[in-house]
């Protein structure tokens, strides 16, 4: 949606764009900014405030981070590219969206690097730092004018803005400012509360000096000044009205990205004890707890590795209330021996794993859902276990609470699946209505009646007694090794068949309780797009979109992994066709020396082939960012059936 | 000299809020013994097993309150024979485990079990950590200086030389000095070294270990009768090849006397003299046993690293002020 914000285009960049015929507003039902710098200028900044701000002014809000694999790449690179997308719209945002229609990049290399990637709209509004084009550097003047060159392939509308000559006037160093600096053109242009600005930005900066504060409004109203008397573009994105009011007003509403709200949702689960190492781009959950959850009566350890910190929540767990650990793929390998003995001895465990790109250390700070697989089976032996993935950032924050609940249930280990999306993502949601049932209740000390088992298996559901240090009577040793229902060491023939039963038994049985997923769109069709996780936003509006063509296309998001929800063959049966979108890998049909049987297919595909009998394709891609909305459209017209695919 | 006689209470749940105060039982031997031991015919293991039993005894701990943690390897079937709560775990990984157990329970008694092999080998990693917390609990490590349940195969601490099933024509280099180790690491607070077939001195100084605040490491010597049963036979042999080092704030056993003529004052305070005499408690002249660095003034992590308790509801009423700070 949104066609150009400018029709005329400007073959050669000018400095500004003076307003002689008052600005263009353009009024639309959304619209994607990025703002892109090179590392430690401050763009991330920048957009969180943004988007946090258009968030408090009644705007659905999405927010991605644009991050370098390195800490400080050297400057003016493309691959050094670090920054923020914001996608604001009237109501709820759901995704990154597709691409954006304005940036505002502090130098020529790091835009180029989002041009090459297909970021930017066609038409889109490029405000760009200009002290590069006549800098005393002849290379950089040269690079500068490449850059201009390579980007006057397409229509965009570049306007050149003195960044670094106007932040001069305020501030020594405009790398410390240029980012406030930018966030002034942006209030103006898209017309933010400038009291709002305030607010966040003492928020923001509320660890730092009153003159920082002082600096940064200053800052923000130069931009907002200069943006005022010499860019001619307004985009009005209105917050959709109900009849009560506006949509986000009408309920209390909380903005957060999906790590904070796995954070909080651990803390709302009354869970005690997170044990950890730092990896990418798990670590901010735990940043976040480091800063609260002594507070709630809760220790964060950092333990000495990952194999340590799965070591450390498994003790915890055994001795009291459900501990929990968070990692993502690398740490997740080195933490299987240790969910393997959890399983074993059903210490209830809640593992958190933030995916990344794989295998090995793969993609550090990009998305991908390459884990399912080894959430499910990563294990010698056969260890059962249960897998939930949150597709949206309110989601991240309920799952925690499931997952404790049903750890605690099941005495198992629950996996919950995030990605790097949702980790990074901010997006507003209903307040949640805190509920006292949430949290672990207080330990059970009490005696072990007489006669009571450490695994006094339910031969029906596989569900025994949690019995915990400090408990009279209750006295065993639990053992990695095949045991009894008294814990003691197998020795007799069929003990191990029944142990490995009874473990199994408690995935049925939470099976039990769960209830068929609802499909997007329509209950029947020729196409059923399944997908997992956090791609549940572009998915739908794909969807939406395919189906204003007249597609009969619907979608299904799955959170429960392991045990599947129920019912999947009789909805795959309303439709002629079914596939997935997921962000992992599969074999394109028709790929070199690809057949039918050895074609790999996404995780979930495999997932569900093997659990309903269904010829299920799929349509995956690893791009290292979401998927978008607008790929996903063309994925759904080529598996249409009879699409020739 | 410690006072033994004093029985101090290590468990008590008041933390958890149900008093146990008028708790009159008498614990015997037999309520610590569980499942027959199946560890071969003289084995170390055997020795230290009734040490613990008889220092469990001694200080009348509540089976209930006392959790043995374990890795894997002979030694780590440990707690089976015990009744008391026990976690037979994974190789290496005792330590993270009884870590994990005692940050969120610390009245709970630990006591965590591990051979040469699962701390000095697979979980050295967690060893030299577990070390730095300095958390209460009594860490005794058997060290036969070789692997017993696979079947010989050579250990960290197996001598320059001997011939395993890996390394048949001797091993390669000399062994680690998990003494020394240890005393390397920052924030040590207490590391003894004591030996199966001295069982006096074993029992003392399980004891001192127990009554230590922090985090006690004991190397127990150990014979495996099977796959190396020549390794301490002429010290069994002859009591003039052990020195016991003796200090009012260490392990003094009278009855020791009369056997054992070579004794060395050494204060356990002196962190360097204790690595001095680390360096060459097992490789030289005579095998050293005894408390060679104590030092209770060591910060312990699960003292710095405790949160309050909180009641329900001041978690929701914290959790609303925290969503509070996130509204729109």
């Amino acid at each position: 949606m949104g066609a150009g914000l400018i029709e005329s285009i400007e073959q050669r960049p000018a400095r500004g764009a003076l307003i002689d015929q008052g600005p263009t507003v353009l009024r639309a039902r959304e619209h994607t900014v990025e703002i892109v710098s090179d590392a430690g200028e401050g763009a991330q900044k920048c957009g969180q405030i943004f988007g946090a701000v258009s968030a408090k002014m009644g705007n659905g809000v999405w927010t991605v981070e644009i991050i370098p694999a390195e800490i400080q790449p050297p400057p003016r690179i493309p691959e050094g590219a670090s920054g923020y997308r914001i996608r604001i719209g009237s109501g709820p945002v759901t995704n990154w969206g597709d691409e954006s229609k304005l940036i505002v990049a502090f130098n020529e290399q790091v835009l180029l690097a989002r041009h090459r990637l297909g970021a930017l709209a066609e038409d889109a509004t490029i405000l760009v730092e200009d002290m590069w084009a006549s800098h005393d550097n002849a290379d950089v003047r040269r690079a500068w004018d490449a850059a201009m060159e390579e980007l006057s392939a397409r229509r965009y509308r570049i306007v050149r803005v003195p960044m670094e000559e106007q932040c001069l006037t305020l501030v020594d160093n405009p790398r410390k400012g240029k980012n406030m600096f930018a966030l002034g053109l942006l209030s103006r242009i898209y017309g933010r509360d400038l009291d709002r600005v305030r607010e966040q930005i003492a928020h923001t900066f509320r660890k730092k000096s009153e003159e920082v504060y002082e600096r940064n409004v200053a800052l923000v109203r130069l931009g907002y000044d200069w943006a005022a008397a010499n860019i001619d573009v307004r985009v009005e994105v209105p917050p959709l009205r109900s009849a009560q009011g506006m949509l986000f007003k009408d309920v209390p509403m909380v903005v957060m990205n999906g790590n904070e709200a796995l954070g909080m949702g651990a803390l709302a689960s009354g869970m005690e004890l997170c044990a950890m190492y730092p990896i990418t781009p798990a670590t901010s959950v735990s940043h976040y707890l480091a800063e609260v959850f002594e507070r709630f009566g809760g220790v964060l350890h950092q333990a000495e590795d990952e194999i340590a910190a799965a070591g450390v929540a498994v003790g915890a767990s055994y001795a009291g209330k459900v501990a929990f650990t968070i990692t993502s793929g690398p740490g997740l390998a080195l933490k299987t021996e240790f969910i393997g003995l959890a399983v074993m001895t059903e210490i209830p465990l809640v593992v958190i794993d933030v995916q990344r790109g794989g295998p090995s250390t793969g993609l550090p700070t990009k998305v991908e859902q390459s884990d399912l697989l080894a959430a499910l089976y990563a294990q010698p032996g056969d260890a059962p276990r249960v897998v939930i993935a949150p597709a949206t950032i309110e989601e991240c924050f309920y799952t925690v609470i499931a997952a404790r609940r049903i750890a605690e249930a099941f005495r198992c280990v629950v996996m919950v699946l995030s990605d790097a999306n949702l980790a990074t993502g901010v997006q507003p949601f209903p307040r949640p209505a805190l509920d006292e049932r949430w949290l672990a209740p207080p330990l059970d000390l009490s005696p072990v009646p007489d006669g009571a088992r450490p695994y006094g298996w339910d031969e029906r559901l596989g569900i025994s007694r949690r019995v915990v240090p400090g408990q009279q009577g209750g006295m065993h040793t639990v053992t990695g090794l095949s045991h009894d229902e008294r814990s003691k060491v197998a020795y007799s023939a069929g003990v191990h068949q029944r142990g490995v039963a009874m473990r199994s038994r408690k995935l049925a049985a939470l099976a039990q309780t769960l209830t068929p997923p609802e499909p997007y769109g329509a209950d029947a069709g020729d196409l059923l797009i399944v997908g997992w996780g956090s791609t549940r936003g572009a998915i739908e509006e794909a969807v939406d979109r395919a189906r204003a063509e007249g597609l009969a296309v619907s979608s299904l998001q799955l959170r429960f992994l392991s045990p599947l929800e129920p019912g999947l063959t009789a909805i795959f049966a309303r439709f002629r066709k079914v596939a997935t979108v997921e962000i992992n890998y599969s074999d394109e049909p028709g790929a070199p020396l690809a057949t039918e049987q050895g074609r790999r297919r996404g995780q979930l595909a495999w997932l569900l082939r093997a659990a309903t009998l269904v010829d299920v394709d799929c349509w995956t891609r690893v791009p290292g960012e979401p998927l978008r909305p607008a790929a996903i459209v063309e994925a759904i017209r080529d598996l249409m059936p009879g699409a020739g695919r | 000299m410690t006072d033994f006689t004093t029985t101090t209470t290590a468990s008590s749940c008041s933390l958890l809020g149900c008093a146990v105060d008028d708790d009159e039982r008498d614990f015997e031997l037999s309520d610590y013994e569980g499942a027959t031991a199946r560890w071969c015919p003289g084995c170390g293991d055997h020795s230290v097993l009734t040490a613990v039993e008889r220092l469990l005894a001694a200080e009348q701990l509540k089976p209930e309150d006392t959790v043995f943690v374990s890795g894997i390897g002979c030694s780590s079937r440990f707690p089976h024979y015990l009744k008391t709560y026990g976690f037979h775990g994974i190789h290496g990984r005792a330590l993270p485990v009884a870590t994990g157990v005692k940050l969120h329970r610390p009245e709970l008694t630990v006591f965590v079990v591990m051979g040469d092999g699962d701390c000095c080998s697979i979980g050295a990693g967690h060893w030299m950590h577990a070390v730095r917390y300095n958390m209460k609990m009594v860490v005794m490590m058997l060290d036969n200086s070789i692997y017993g349940l696979t079947k010989n195969q050579t250990s960290p601490t197996t001598p320059l030389g001997h011939a395993t099933n890996t390394q048949p024509r001797g091993s390669y280099l000399p062994p680690l000095n998990p003494l020394a180790a240890t005393l390397g690491m920052t924030n040590v607070s207490f590391v003894a070294q004591t030996a199966e077939w001295v069982p006096a001195h074993l029992l003392a100084t399980l004891k001192a270990a127990f009554h230590h605040d922090g985090f006690a490491f004991v190397r127990v010597l150990q014979r495996c009768p099977v796959y190396m049963p020549a390794l301490y036979q002429k010290v069994v042999r002859d009591p003039r090849s052990l020195e016991l080092l003796v200090h009012d704030d260490g392990v003094t056993v009278p009855e020791l006397d009369a056997l054992y003529p070579h004794r060395l004052a050494h204060d356990p305070r002196d962190l360097d003299a204790a690595r001095r005499l680390a360096d060459s408690a097992t490789g030289g002249e005579r095998i050293r046993l005894g408390v060679f660095f104590r030092d209770e003034t060591r910060p312990r992590y699960e003292v710095i690293h405790r949160p309050p308790a909180r009641t329900s509801a001041e978690r929701l009423e914290l959790l609303n002020a925290e969503l509070d700070k996130y509204a729109v």
